[in-house]
């Protein structure tokens, strides 16, 4: 199965000619046709999508044209793959975080408790939380963390490589590097990025050392943002914002292992969760590809799993 | 002047033999800023401007100890005044590359008593647009990290490589036609004094030689044909650091052009206010004319139109279709809608019309159009930064930047920095290339050609002066 995935993903992005050849098959040439139009810088989707004014791309389309990438078994997504770049080793695992929106309630308890763990200022709001409208006047929350896209604008414009993305699939800001020229919080479209504007906002001494992972306290006149809580993630602990939250909103998930955990103890198969649930990525149209998946509506419990209270 | 430079033409250049008393009146209002002692009005300046770029280096040495915030950024302005001084100074250093090279590339000879000041501002400005980008790091001192460690898919890599390469070619640009002034300068100063040794060592061994001027010629030629596109390149790429990104506001295919029109404006209009400013300060009236200033307005007029043309082009093709009107509904009619309509009035309509009307079709009025363009259009790039910056991507409300002291005195700081490097540069340098205002002769500067001059020329059905000139 594996296999398989690198033959439809790596190969045909890096072999588009020789997929447009061998395209007897109609998904064949159709995958290689996206791919070449994702290298020239625009793909098929975001012309479509930006013309209706659509922000959400929902993830069983993608599932249903890539039956051999990851929904639906447990190897690394052909996605992930075909984006980690030749040079770039896939980790043991890939971190991605499911916000399903159902149970949103708009508490904040999430960003309150990201903001204490990363001694934040209170503007600094690594996860906040968005009240947004819907078409019926209605509006809902939307807690937006680091979307940890796996194709991050923020790293490409980063004149000294001090944004990167790690082999787990997150992205990160080495602060020891960064001249905090804010190019990054230029190019993101989800505003998910922070400066340290402010010199004595009061760090208390943590006694650990600033690390990329774990960037404790953050240094003034360079640029944060979320990090998953990747430290926690390895050591088997859910992140801050996850286990925060009173509802279950929040979900860790990792793509390779195929499972996603939330607050609440429940415990789902991570693909199928999505497939399921109508899960969208939000301004996948920018062709970033997010590893946060949204699960979309308010209050409701359509939900066929056992995942809501 | 001379592109191409045959053998027979070398010897042309020897023809036209120099009226002795225009090269002695050239070199005395050249040297005037040199030879003769600074009065207590250049004292009295020199120190009011340095102390306000002192007070803005304290200033930015308070930002560096308090925080960005102390210059009014915030996560929703988190570009804002200093990237706009950015773009805005080295924007006008352009107005240089203009006046030099496009009008020596097109053999204008009227240029020549414009050329040495224009190329000083180009190469002061580019100087203070580049130390602005210290102010907008968070991190200044790790500013060679893009040295160390260069992403080259970052256009802000792009614009590293693009200004500093601009800048060494203003620097040469300005230095190449200063080497034949040199030789000159340092026969007039007292022998064995330092500035008669540094002129000395500046000017190479200048003896006037055909081979030499043929050389010079030929090299300028060259460096003017290069800093032209490399101007281009440097607003293209800095509107990139902005049209790269994904925002509603930014993410335009028109900006490129936009940048460079802005470029172009900008510095034209500051072009005008320099030499009004040295034509003053100098009393230089006898080769600095009103018609100099009247042939820079229409320049300066014509990309006033085109600058005006852009922005129109910009903001219709984002608005007409409503799908990303935020920005442009905030410019027209929200937040930024006095600033932009400063810009609409006192960068276009008015300097235009000053421009139009034969009334104030002169020195002074083209000197106050440039005043007004050259403040608005840095008014015009904060409107062109904030609105995008500023805007809401997800949901919620508009972010705000609000000047500080901080900021404000940074900026000034800036903007003084040009009188007085102007200023002390011109303590050191002659006013006005006495070569090529030699080689122009006295019918080479506008003020012979005047409309007598042209009727009489004209009746008589001999060529224009000028054209015989650059033959």
């Amino acid at each position: 199965m594996d296999e398989r995935v690198g033959e439809s993903g790596m190969k045909l992005l890096f072999n588009k000619n020789q997929g447009d050849i061998n395209g007897d098959s109609e998904k064949t040439s159709e995958v290689s046709r996206r791919k070449f139009l994702k290298i020239v810088g625009m793909s098929a989707g975001s012309v479509a999508a930006v013309g209706a004014g659509i922000e959400l791309i929902p993830y069983r389309a993608w599932a249903d044209s890539n039956p051999n990438g990851w929904g639906g078994n447990s190897g690394v997504s052909g996605m992930s793959a075909a984006t980690m770049g030749s040079g770039q080793e896939v980790g043991n695992h890939q971190w991605a975080m499911v916000i399903d929106l159902r149970n949103c309630d708009g508490c904040k308890s999430c960003t309150a408790a990201c903001q204490k763990a990363h001694y934040l200022t209170e503007d600094q709001t690594w996860i906040r939380v968005f009240e947004m409208g819907d078409s019926q006047g209605n509006s809902y929350f939307m807690p937006r963390p680091c979307m940890q896209c796996e194709n991050p604008p923020c790293l490409d414009v980063c004149p000294v490589h001090a944004t990167f993305r790690t082999d787990q699939g997150v992205v990160l800001v080495n602060q020891g590097r960064c001249i905090g020229c804010r190019m990054c919080m230029a190019a993101c479209p989800y505003q998910a990025r922070y400066f340290n504007w402010k010199a004595g906002a009061k760090y208390p001494d943590t006694g650990v050392f600033p690390t990329l992972k774990f960037p404790v306290p953050q240094r003034l006149g360079t640029v944060g943002k979320c990090t998953f809580c990747v430290g926690n993630l390895n050591h088997g602990l859910m992140s801050e914002c996850a286990s925060a939250c009173p509802m279950g909103t929040i979900y860790n998930g990792d793509m390779i292992t195929d499972v996603a955990i939330n607050s609440m103890g429940n415990t789902v198969k991570l693909s199928k969760f999505l497939y399921d649930n109508d899960a969208v990525a939000y301004k996948d149209e920018n062709n970033t590809h997010p590893r946060v998946w949204y699960i979309p509506g308010h209050g409701q419990n359509l939900d066929t799993n056992a995942t809501t209270g | 002047m001379t592109s191409t430079l045959e053998k027979k033409e070398i010897d042309k250049i020897t023809v036209i033999a120099p009226d002795p008393s225009w090269e002695s009146e050239v070199r005395e209002a050249a040297m005037r800023s040199i030879v003769t002692k600074p009065g207590k009005n250049w004292w009295i300046a020199v120190s009011l401007l340095s102390l306000v770029v002192v007070a803005g280096v304290g200033a930015w040495i308070y930002q560096l100890k308090h925080g960005m915030n102390s210059a009014g950024y915030n996560d929703q302005a988190f570009w804002a005044v200093y990237i706009a001084d950015v773009v805005a100074f080295i924007g006008v250093s352009y107005g240089g590359a203009v006046v030099s090279a496009i009008l020596r590339l097109s053999g204008q000879s009227w240029r020549a008593p414009l050329t040495r000041l224009s190329e000083g501002m180009a190469l002061v400005t580019v100087l203070i647009g580049g130390a602005f980008i210290f102010p907008h790091l968070g991190r200044p001192e790790r500013f060679l990290n893009i040295v160390a460690y260069p992403n080259f898919s970052s256009p802000l890599v792009w614009d590293f490589i693009a200004i500093a390469t601009y800048t060494l070619a203003t620097a040469i640009f300005f230095y190449l036609p200063l080497i034949p002034d040199m030789a000159v300068a340092k026969n007039l100063v007292d022998t064995g004094g330092k500035r008669a040794r540094l002129f000395s060592i500046l000017s190479l061994n200048w003896m006037g030689t055909k081979r030499q001027r043929v050389l010079l010629h030929r090299v300028l030629t060259i460096i003017s044909l290069i800093i032209i596109p490399l101007a281009v390149s440097v607003h293209s790429v800095l509107s990139w650091a902005f049209a790269l990104t994904s925002r509603p506001g930014w993410m335009e295919s028109v900006f490129p052009p936009y940048f460079v029109i802005a470029a172009l404006y900008s510095g034209t209009a500051l072009v005008i206010v320099t030499i009004y400013a040295f034509r003053k300060g100098y009393k230089l009236e006898r080769f600095i004319t009103d018609r100099h200033f009247v042939r820079l307005g229409y320049m300066m007029a014509a990309l006033g139109l085109v600058y005006a043309y852009l922005t129109v082009a910009d903001m219709l093709t984002e608005g007409y279709t409503g799908i990303t009107t935020g920005w442009i509904q905030q410019t027209i009619t929200g937040k930024y809608a006095i600033p932009f309509w400063f810009y609409v009035i006192a960068g276009e309509i008015v300097p235009i019309a000053l421009v139009v009307m034969k009334k104030t079709r002169n020195a002074t009025g083209m000197t106050v159009a440039g005043v007004l363009v050259v403040i608005s259009l840095w008014v015009k790039r904060i409107v062109i930064i904030l609105p995008a910056a500023t805007q809401p991507l997800i949901s919620g409300q508009w972010g705000s930047y609000h000047f500080t002291w901080v900021s404000i005195t940074v900026t000034l700081a800036g903007v003084a920095a040009i009188p007085l490097l102007l200023m002390i540069l011109f303590r050191f340098i002659p006013l006005m290339s006495i070569d090529e205002m030699e080689d122009a002769g006295p019918l080479g500067s506008i003020e012979q050609i005047s409309k007598e001059t042209l009727k009489a020329a004209r009746e008589e059905s001999i060529p224009e002066p000028s054209k015989e000139e650059s033959k």
